[in-house]
């Protein structure tokens, strides 16, 4: 028995048996796609802050907290845009978190299922709605209505308030961060819904059987169980709304100044583009324009860097211990 | 034991059934002629038993003869299932369970109940036991309850060092445990224990029987398993559930075939389907 004959029963060679040309496309692919994508983002951030560059050069960083946007005088600023952009994304979240929350719970906990499936498809089909076509709904009916009974609604009960002083008028901050919580409601509650359906059914049982109501069980178990979830729903939505020209550019106004109000027109970054850009008479003033599209970006991205980076903690926190 | 006497003193029957140590006195659910269906198909028919305070009852049976449908109707579970239906009377010391006035609510508070995986919420050791008190306000010293409950549920030695840590990081045999204790900390009336070892391991298990024994003085217990040497070992009196055809042919459903001591019916059963099933030959 010198020879080293094959056995029949012996394990397969587990010798390497070439390429296997499914992984190695598949992988090429995938890393072609993710450089790709992170390439795209570089590239345009570069020609953004290149092409802004003579009005970075010109105004300084300055140009952050100057307040005014006059082409005729040459004075342009970015204060007035970024404190809209900020205002009515804040209130456009202040109001879509908890009624997004509540859509999703009722969705989830409370209606039967064959109510429940046309309502959320049809909150879902909020988002189907164009932009453009919500912002002539705002121009038409949505801003009249807000300037002659909320408006004065809210005057007559928090007029105190200096966000609700002055007169009542169709287009401003108020009606643009409206129609921003109408475009972030169908985003944020189609998340919310996805997680707390799924918050382990044992789990709300284990609740239950102690003797806690529904409301204690969703609001002791399923809420802090989606708590992460939801504030990456709450950050997701924060981007639209920062990024959302078109519908806004509609409705606000155009203003030049910030007002203590909240009724009169103002302007964000992503509108005072959408709307100007085109009609830019100079080169400073689309250099300008383009100045204010940097700044949209870096905001946008520390938005969506933030919310990474609160999920991946909330998952720490919630894999390692310390509840 | 032969009870041939023609007229039963019921006030004696209780007597009858307690054990020397006085535990069994008391009859804390009374069932009779119980239903229960989903979405209209019938899963357990006609079920009549008495479950005795301080005993601890097993269910034993098949897998499907109803056991988990039957015990969740003692807190009212089967009412979250949608399509469910209870027919029938449990009386609860005396008073109808599924009465127009009663609150499942309450009644859960009154009855806990432990399940087959266990489920701690993934908060804090502290924050799970202390969850039901929290509910029902029972704001007081939580420090203190926990402790006494954990001391309770034999694992406070195990956990006293990492109460703030959470509950997810316990082995499967502590966390069974720490639900045992969380549904002890509201100081229940009954316990009802879904085959609450089934996933764990021999250790962990005999862990749980012991505590069993322990709280049978204070508690009154009902428990489902498929170990039919857990039921000898921990049970006063066992039920045997089995499956029936139903005669039209239109299907199956669970039904009580036996309810005695469990020396009796693990050693000397009446039907023939008992000892079939405690013995080997089936299921
Ligand atoms: N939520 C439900 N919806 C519909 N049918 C159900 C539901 N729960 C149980 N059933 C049915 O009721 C019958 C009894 O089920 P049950 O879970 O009570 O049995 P079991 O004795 O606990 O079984 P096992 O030993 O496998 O846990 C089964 O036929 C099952 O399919
Ligand atoms: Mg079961």
């Amino acid at each position: 028995m010198s020879t080293v004959t094959p056995d029949p029963l012996a394990p397969a060679p587990i010798d390497r048996q070439g390429i296997r040309l499914g992984d190695v496309l598949f992988k090429g692919i995938a890393f072609v796609a993710a450089v790709g994508v992170a390439a795209v983002l570089g590239l345009l951030t570069y020609e953004v802050f290149s092409l802004a560059w003579p009005a970075i050069q010109e105004f300084g960083l300055s140009f952050i907290w100057t307040q005014g946007w006059n082409p005729n005088s040459n004075v342009y600023g970015a204060l007035v845009f970024i404190y809209g952009t900020i205002v009515t994304s804040f209130i456009a979240l202040l109001l879509a978190t908890p009624l997004s929350i509540a859509i999703a719970l009722f969705l989830t906990e409370i209606a039967p299922g064959r109510v429940a499936a046309p309502i959320a498809t049809m909150v879902e089909l909020l988002a189907a709605i164009p932009s453009v076509v919500l912002g002539l709904w705002g121009i038409l009916v949505f801003g009249p209505w807000v300037a002659n009974h909320l408006e004065p609604w809210l005057q007559s009960w928090f007029g105190f308030l200096p966000i609700f002083s002055g007169d009542p008028s169709q287009a401003g901050i108020l009606p643009a961060a409206l129609v921003l919580t109408i475009m972030i409601i169908p985003i944020t509650s189609a998340i919310c819904r996805e997680l707390f359906s799924r918050v382990p059914r044992d789990l709300s049982d284990g609740s239950l059987a102690l003797g806690s109501t529904r409301w204690e069980a969703i609001r002791r178990v399923a809420i802090p169980y989606a708590a992460p979830g939801i504030s990456a729903a709450v950050l997701l939505g924060l981007g639209r709304a920062f990024g959302e020209a078109i519908a806004v550019t509609q409705v606000i106004g155009s203003g030049n100044t910030i007002n203590e109000s909240l009724f009169p027109p103002g302007d964000t970054l992503g509108s005072r583009i959408a709307s100007s850009y085109i009609g830019a008479s100079t080169a400073i003033e689309a250099q300008s324009l383009l100045y204010l599209a940097a700044i949209l970006l870096v905001i946008s991205l520390i938005t969506n860097v933030s919310a990474q980076a609160i999920v991946n903690r909330f998952q720490k926190a919630r894999r390692m211990s310390t509840g | 034991m032969s009870m041939t006497t023609p007229r039963i003193d019921s006030g004696k029957l209780g007597e009858l059934a307690a054990t020397p140590d006085g535990r069994g006195a008391e009859t804390v659910f009374a069932v009779s002629d119980l239903t229960v269906s989903y979405s209209g198909n019938v899963a357990l028919k006609g079920v009549d038993l008495a479950i005795q305070k301080n005993f601890v009852t097993a269910f034993i049976g098949p897998s499907g003869c109803g056991k988990s449908t039957f015990i969740r109707c003692f807190n009212r579970m089967n009412d979250l299932v949608p399509g469910a239906r209870v027919d029938g009377e449990v009386l609860y010391h005396g008073r109808d369970l599924y009465g127009a006035n009663v609150d499942p609510v309450e009644v859960r508070r009154r009855i806990g109940m432990v399940f087959q995986k266990p489920n701690p919420f993934p908060k804090s050791i502290y924050d799970n036991i202390a969850f039901g008190p929290r509910i029902l306000g029972m704001k007081q010293d939580i420090d203190e309850r926990v402790e006494r409950t954990l001391k309770h549920a034999a694992l406070w030695d195990e956990v006293k060092d990492r109460l703030k840590e959470n509950a997810l990081g316990l082995s499967g045999g502590q966390q069974q445990r720490l639900c045992i204790a969380r549904a002890l900390a509201v100081e229940p009336d009954v316990i009802l224990m879904d085959e609450p070892a089934s996933a764990l391991d021999p250790i962990s298990t005999s862990r749980i029987e012991d505590l069993i024994h322990e709280l049978k003085n204070e508690y009154t217990i009902v428990i489902v398993t498929h170990n039919m040497q857990q039921a000898a070992r921990v049970a006063d009196k066992t039920a045997f559930f089995s499956v029936e055809l139903r005669e039209d042919g239109s299907g199956r459903h669970g039904i009580l075939v036996e309810y005695d001591q469990t020396t009796k019916v693990f050693t000397n059963p009446t039907d023939k389907r008992t000892e079939d099933y405690v013995t080997g030959r089936f299921g």
